[in-house]
């Protein structure tokens, strides 16, 4: 075995090259892809959600209708606009990390993790809300009689209203438990930005972490008008 | 660019928004789709950095997710959209 306590040159500049990699080139290609691989697989993760959620919708479009009417669209709306800002934050923080603006990413890694916990407490004031109408899914959910017209028995049907809440509550529940893993990898990334660790060559973590911000950001994109926005007008 | 691009993700949400309060009939639906498609788009080509990607690879990953996510969906609504026809 080769004695491995023996230091290259050039290792022992770049402290971050792992052995296995020939360059920091090839090493930050390889985390970016392995990241896009993780993305995929969250795409089919949340797939399953939104495929159940395309076959109940079709089959109970009016009583998704009446259910998703009882939601605060206009929470779901600032919600999507404060997602969006944190995205600019992570760009911009990215772009600060390869131009060794220091400050300018502490910033914008406080802001994102700031616009993080907003979008999670508007979340939660959401949550309270169908928690005090009683629109939680389980042995105490009731559901108002809501005259449809056209509809087979005149008023939504409570148990369907009930899939729309059960949907509702594991997807926007998911993405928010993302959200909070998101808040956690921010964590990381900006007490790493404080001691200084990410420079112009060596920055992936914030990239990466960035991805996966950013793919947050696009499963609430679709959540938003899928759950918020179905059959709103009079 | 970055605040271009945020400013039209900010304007397409308002546009959603307003969009969805206005009798379209099929439309609605259509339209919330195609705005929030449009959103995803330009949050991955340019916040993401998928236009100007330099691995090969990375658009390779991108396109096989979206391909097997429309299998996904596509495939299950040929059986629970065609299953009133009889």
């Amino acid at each position: 075995m080769p004695d491995s306590t023996a230091v290259l040159p050039q290792e022992e500049q770049r402290p971050e090259l792992l052995h296995h990699f020939s360059d920091a080139e090839q090493q930050r290609d390889a985390s970016s892809l392995g990241m896009w691989l993780f993305l995929a697989t969250e795409v089919m993760f949340f797939g399953g959600l939104f495929c159940a959620y395309l076959v109940y919708r079709r089959w109970y479009f009016a009583d998704f209708g009446a259910a998703s009417k009882s939601i605060d669209a206009t929470l779901g709306a600032t919600n999507t606009a404060v997602l969006i800002c944190s995205s600019l934050t992570v760009v911009l923080a990215v772009w600060a990390a390869q131009t060794a603006r220091r400050t300018l990413l502490l910033l914008m890694l406080a802001i994102t993790m700031l616009l993080g916990c907003a979008f999670l407490g508007i979340k939660a004031v959401e949550y309270k809300d169908k928690f005090e109408e009683h629109h939680v899914p389980g042995a105490s959910f009731s559901f108002e009689h809501v005259p449809i017209p056209g509809h087979p028995d005149q008023y939504a049907n409570p148990r369907h209203a009930q899939i729309f809440f059960s949907l509702y509550f594991v997807m926007t529940g998911l993405h928010a438990l993302h959200m909070i893993i998101g808040l956690g990898i921010f964590s990381w990334l900006l007490s790493m930005a404080w001691k200084g660790r990410f420079t112009p060559e060596y920055h992936t973590p914030v990239e990466i972490g960035g991805l996966y911000w950013h793919f947050v950001d696009i499963v609430w994109i679709y959540l938003f008008p899928l759950l918020y926005l179905i059959d709103r007008h009079p | 660019m970055y605040f271009g691009i945020w400013a039209a993700l900010l304007i397409f949400t308002f546009v959603t928004y307003k969009a969805a309060f206005i009798e379209l009939g099929r439309f609605n639906a259509a339209v919330a789709l195609g705005i929030a498609t449009l959103k995803a788009t330009l949050v991955a080509l340019f916040f993401m950095h998928v236009w100007h990607a330099g691995e090969k690879l990375t658009k390779v990953v991108v396109i096989s997710a979206l391909f097997f996510l429309l299998l996904l969906l596509g495939l299950t609504m040929t059986d629970y959209a065609t299953r009133l026809w009889s």
